[in-house]
């Protein structure tokens, strides 16, 4: 029986993607990294102490909420960057079309008088 | 009489954590995603650490001796967490034997932790309470680490356990190939201060419930185990961890960077 032994170089597998070429398949259990890209796309938001609100931080994979947040924990607070941590699918998190900056934004700016700035605030209020 | 920790104690749970932390970091940059080659690496630097605490509280017992010779020392005569770790022979290190196997794949590397990881739990909750100073604090360090531990192996386990037709063969295989092992845990050959009865009854039920939400059967104990690790007989692997991990120490002494 005949094998062809095809060796892929850096750079390759794009082009033959592009070129629409019949890429072999990786054999999935003993190349466990194809697993990963399957794995949905998670946003994670950390607290970094009581009382402050949760911040977006990055996103990561994981096969479910369980493995996220435990991901989210050995990922982005290791060096003690947090107390509380959200995640939430990717896929879920609606964003405003960067398109549209114009009339979402622009029209904000000329409106100083919005601002609470003409209020004199008493010393012992912190955090405005 | 207050409770003294004999240098083979100390030696033991230092050797633990450092061979488990070494084989773990074997896993770094060849974990099957990116996030979990964080997490291992992680816990094999929390095992690391504790490693390194183990070996300091051994060495100042060591340090106090009489004989200290009998122990390798440096160039100032003093045993020390790195003389420890990087100047003896298979045959002075008393970890399990469990421990030092090969990682195998995920699912080996998975369940061996959830194994030791639930014992070391039940272990470190009766140390935290000890009553030298100084074991109570390293434990009750560790204890947090280790329950981390416990509940990401205790996922995996669950999530091979239930996966892919695959996933739960490699499972029960690495079930198959481990399990010969975990009786060492319960010898307490060098009498450790703790309750081994009661420990080995909370570690069944333990595993026995993740290995129901994987579908494995009951695990009972072995009526045979291996045998030997605490008293330095070892399996030809821990020599190869060995080589790796002293090479530098041993060829280059006292090197310093």
């Amino acid at each position: 029986m005949n094998t062809t032994i095809r060796i892929l170089r850096y750079g390759d597998y794009d082009a033959m993607q592009k070129a629409g070429s019949n890429i072999p398949a990786t054999n999935s259990s003993n190349h466990a990294t194809s697993t990963a890209p399957e794995w949905p796309l998670w946003e994670v938001f950390v607290r970094s102490k009581q009382g402050l609100d949760h911040k977006h931080v990055g996103s990561l994979h994981a096969a479910d909420a369980a493995m996220a947040i435990e991901n989210a924990r050995d990922v982005y607070t290791r060096r003690q960057e947090g107390v509380s941590i959200w995640v939430v699918e990717s896929k879920y998190i609606h964003a405003s079309n960067p398109d549209e900056a114009d009339s979402f934004y622009e029209p904000a700016s000329d409106k100083v008088y919005r601002h609470p700035t003409f209020y004199d605030l008493p010393e012992a209020i912190k955090h405005m | 009489m207050s409770y003294q920790p004999t240098v083979s104690q100390l030696i033991h749970l230092a050797d633990n954590a450092l061979i488990l932390g070494h084989r773990l970091s074997e896993w770094c940059g060849h974990g099957p995603a990116l996030e979990q080659d964080i997490a291992l690496s992680n816990i094999a630097l929390d095992y690391v650490g504790a490693a390194r605490n183990w070996y300091q509280l051994a060495a100042n017992q060591i340090n106090s001796l009489q004989d200290k010779a009998a122990f390798p020392l440096n160039a100032q005569g003093e045993a020390t967490e790195d003389t420890l770790a990087y100047l003896r022979d298979a045959f002075d290190f008393k970890n399990f034997l469990l421990l030092e196997l090969p990682n195998g794949d995920w699912a080996v590397t998975t369940l061996r932790l959830l194994l030791s990881a639930s014992y070391q739990q039940l272990l470190l909750q009766q140390l935290s309470t000890n009553e030298h100073a100084d074991v109570a604090a390293i434990a009750a360090k560790s204890l947090k680490e280790v329950t981390y531990h416990v509940r990401w192996s205790e996922d995996w386990v669950k999530r091979l356990g239930d996966g892919t037709d695959e996933s739960h063969q490699r499972l029960q295989a690495a079930y198959h190939e481990l399990w010969p092992y975990i009786g060492e845990f319960w010898e307490n050959k060098l009498a450790l201060p703790i309750d081994i009865a009661s420990m080995q009854a909370q570690w069944l039920a333990k595993i026995n419930q993740v290995f129901e939400a994987s579908h494995l059967p009951q695990g009972v104990l072995p009526t045979w185990h291996q045998t030997g690790g605490t008293e330095g007989i070892h399996t030809e692997h821990l020599g190869y961890i060995l080589a790796e991990m002293q090479f530098l120490q041993r060829a280059y002494p006292n090197a310093e960077w």
